[in-house]
């Protein structure tokens, strides 16, 4: 079997457990869409109260939409090698032929296949809920701004992956680092405009504040920090760097973890 | 000439003292630096099932995470099928299999049926084939009723013989047994055994690294086998040849009906090394060392003319717990005797 194809059929294998969970479990419904819906309605009920514009409501769906795939990638990529060591996969898997890229990338689709379901029932509850009017430019660009902001978002969280199993526990410290203070800095419940441009652009490179700038001023026609073109361009340029970096950090981590022993050593 | 399917040069694996905070600096309260292999050196034939003995720390795991390439060597190299196993890793991966007693790898939210799936996929086997080789296997194992459960839902020993099925559905060449029958029943142990022997002889070239606890296993199993403590290897040769190392004269044991004469001189006798004798209500137990076999038929004789009567005899084998205590100087499931 070539290893293009050894790739593509460990990526569509790895993908299947996350998709057979989604099938499988009983609590996500409520746990990932009625959850951040109370979250948003938080928000827009101050928006309101303060008589924001109609826009402001949607920023803050869209921002809880994006915030469950933030989530994935933190939870479901950046932390899983350092799980799938625990449980005992991870050295089947560097011990396979098949590259580790093809299994984290089989996690990412997996974890894209999931979460874009549990984003698409928050946006649908959270729009008819709200009465969140949407006049997008053009559907075929939202898509585009989502699909690169996806491939940017997923490929730090193939970065990420590497990290977390060469740290350890310590990197259970990186994960709540990168929660709320990432929320604020991508402008996850405001649009990120209000920020000096210099504090957005340096916020740019988590894939998720440009990406959100992108969807929000194709779906609610606002002004944003960038104008859209670049936003792609910049996602497109974060997604293919973080992949490259993200395997040779793969490359680095595995060289490291069995000269460390810390490929088999569990709980270090 | 064919390769070798396993060797290894030297092999010495260190594991250094833990290090800990970003600085990585050595924990004061770390262990010191050890040595899990130490100058290891064995020759494993293509079509032989070898096996590793050891007790716990010996560093037989630690082996095979480096002949699977999951470690690194800290000194000396390591083949596997002619291909050294740090610069050729990519190449001995697809060669290859493992199965740990006791792991517990695999996704809970699947079934028996699909986690094997996933990793047969994994190597490459189309899913047609995976489907026959997961249903054969899970005969060979007795699980095919737990085919459709989840592995959350299975007994201990029920996911230690899907793990071996696991091995086994890529069709390795070079296959690393580690404990495969920990935690199994009895009935499944000797079925997984009898189907080791079979896999082996089905198709030449075909090779088996085994650990095990179980002297039993590892003398009905191996062909050849290497007892290992401390990072070192301290014997190696087939079952045979290693027990003949512990006992240098033949020894059997008689068993004579109250009353016998003869047994008090046997010990004279040409050809009797040693005699010892132990009388209990019921019987006479007689215990001779020849300096060869042959010997016993005097010995029988000198107790029949004597108008004993045997009731049993049976020639005494060596087993291989003789042979480890002998050289590592306890037994397996034994703590070292701790030194002043």
């Amino acid at each position: 079997m070539s290893s293009l194809r050894l790739f593509a059929v460990t990526a569509l294998a790895r993908t299947y457990p996350r998709v057979a969970w989604l099938f499988r479990s009983r609590t996500w419904l409520l746990q990932e869409t009625v959850l951040p819906v109370l979250s948003v309605a938080a928000f827009a009920y101050a928006y309101r109260a303060m008589n924001a514009p109609e826009s402001y409501t949607g920023f803050v769906i869209l921002g809880a939409a994006m915030t469950t795939f933030w989530m994935n990638v933190l939870w479901g990529m950046g932390a899983q090698l350092y799980w799938e060591r625990d449980n005992g996969n991870l050295e089947l898997y560097i011990m396979s032929p098949a590259p580790i890229t093809a299994v984290l990338t089989g996690m990412a689709l997996g974890g894209m296949i999931t979460t874009v379901i549990r984003a698409g029932a928050i946006t649908l509850t959270g729009m008819i809920a709200f009465d969140v009017p949407v006049d997008p430019t053009s559907w075929w660009l939202l898509a585009g701004v989502f699909g690169l902001t996806l491939a940017a978002l997923y490929g730090l969280g193939m970065m990420f992956a590497s990290v977390f199993l060469l740290w350890g526990r310590e990197a259970w410290h990186l994960v709540n680092l990168l929660q709320e203070p990432v929320y604020l800095a991508t402008g996850t419940n405001f649009p990120v405009s209000i920020f000096p441009k210099a504090v957005a652009v340096a916020a740019s490179v988590i894939p998720l504040t440009a990406g959100m700038d992108g969807m929000r001023q194709v779906l609610f026609r606002t002004p944003g920090f960038m104008g859209v073109g670049e936003e792609m361009a910049l996602l497109a340029a974060l997604a293919v760097a973080f992949f490259f970096v993200a395997r040779v950090c793969l490359r680095y981590l595995e060289r490291r973890a069995k000269e460390e022993g810390k490929l088999t050593v569990r709980w270090q | 000439m064919h390769p070798l399917a396993i060797r290894t040069d030297s092999l010495t694996r260190t594991y250094r003292k833990a290090r800990k905070g970003w600085r990585r600096k050595t924990a004061p309260d770390a262990p010191p630096d050890f040595a899990a292999l130490d100058g290891v050196s064995l020759e494993v034939r293509p079509g032989e099932l070898f096996g590793l003995l050891g007790p716990n720390g010996a560093g037989k795991t630690t082996l095979i995470k480096i002949l699977t390439t999951l470690l690194a060597p800290s000194a000396g190299t390591a083949y596997v099928d002619g291909l050294d196993v740090v610069t050729d890793a990519d190449k001995v991966r697809p060669l290859i299999n493992m199965v740990s007693g006791g792991e517990s790898s695999g996704y809970g939210i699947l079934n028996v049926r699909e986690n094997l799936w996933l990793f047969a996929r994994i190597y490459g086997v189309p899913t047609a084939v995976a489907r026959e080789r997961i249903d054969a296997m899970l005969k060979v194992v007795g699980l095919e009723e737990k085919a459709g459960s989840r592995i959350t839902h299975l007994s201990t020993g029920q996911r230690q013989k899907m793990n071996f099925c696991r091995g086994f559905i890529t069709h390795p060449k070079i296959l690393f047994l580690d404990e495969p029958t920990l935690g199994l029943d009895v009935t499944s142990a000797r079925a997984i055994r009898v189907f080791v022997k079979e896999w082996i002889a089905e198709k030449p070239g075909r090779t088996l690294l085994l650990t095990t606890h179980y002297m039993a296993e590892a003398d009905e199993l191996c062909d050849r086998l290497a007892i290992i403590d401390k990072g070192k290897v301290l014997a190696c040769d087939t079952p045979a040849n290693l027990k003949k190392r512990v006992q240098e004269h033949p020894v059997f044991e008689l068993s004579l009906a109250p009353g016998a004469n003869g047994w008090a001189d046997v010990g004279q006798l040409p050809g009797v090394h040693q005699a010892t004798t132990t009388e209990t209500p019921t019987t006479v137990e007689l215990k001779v060392s020849l300096t060869e076999e042959p010997a016993i038929g005097g010995v029988v004789q000198k107790l029949v003319n004597a108008g004993g009567r045997i009731l049993t005899l049976k020639k005494v084998e060596p087993t291989l717990e003789d042979v480890f205590i002998e050289l590592v100087g306890h037994g397996l499931n034994d703590a070292p005797t701790a030194t002043p």
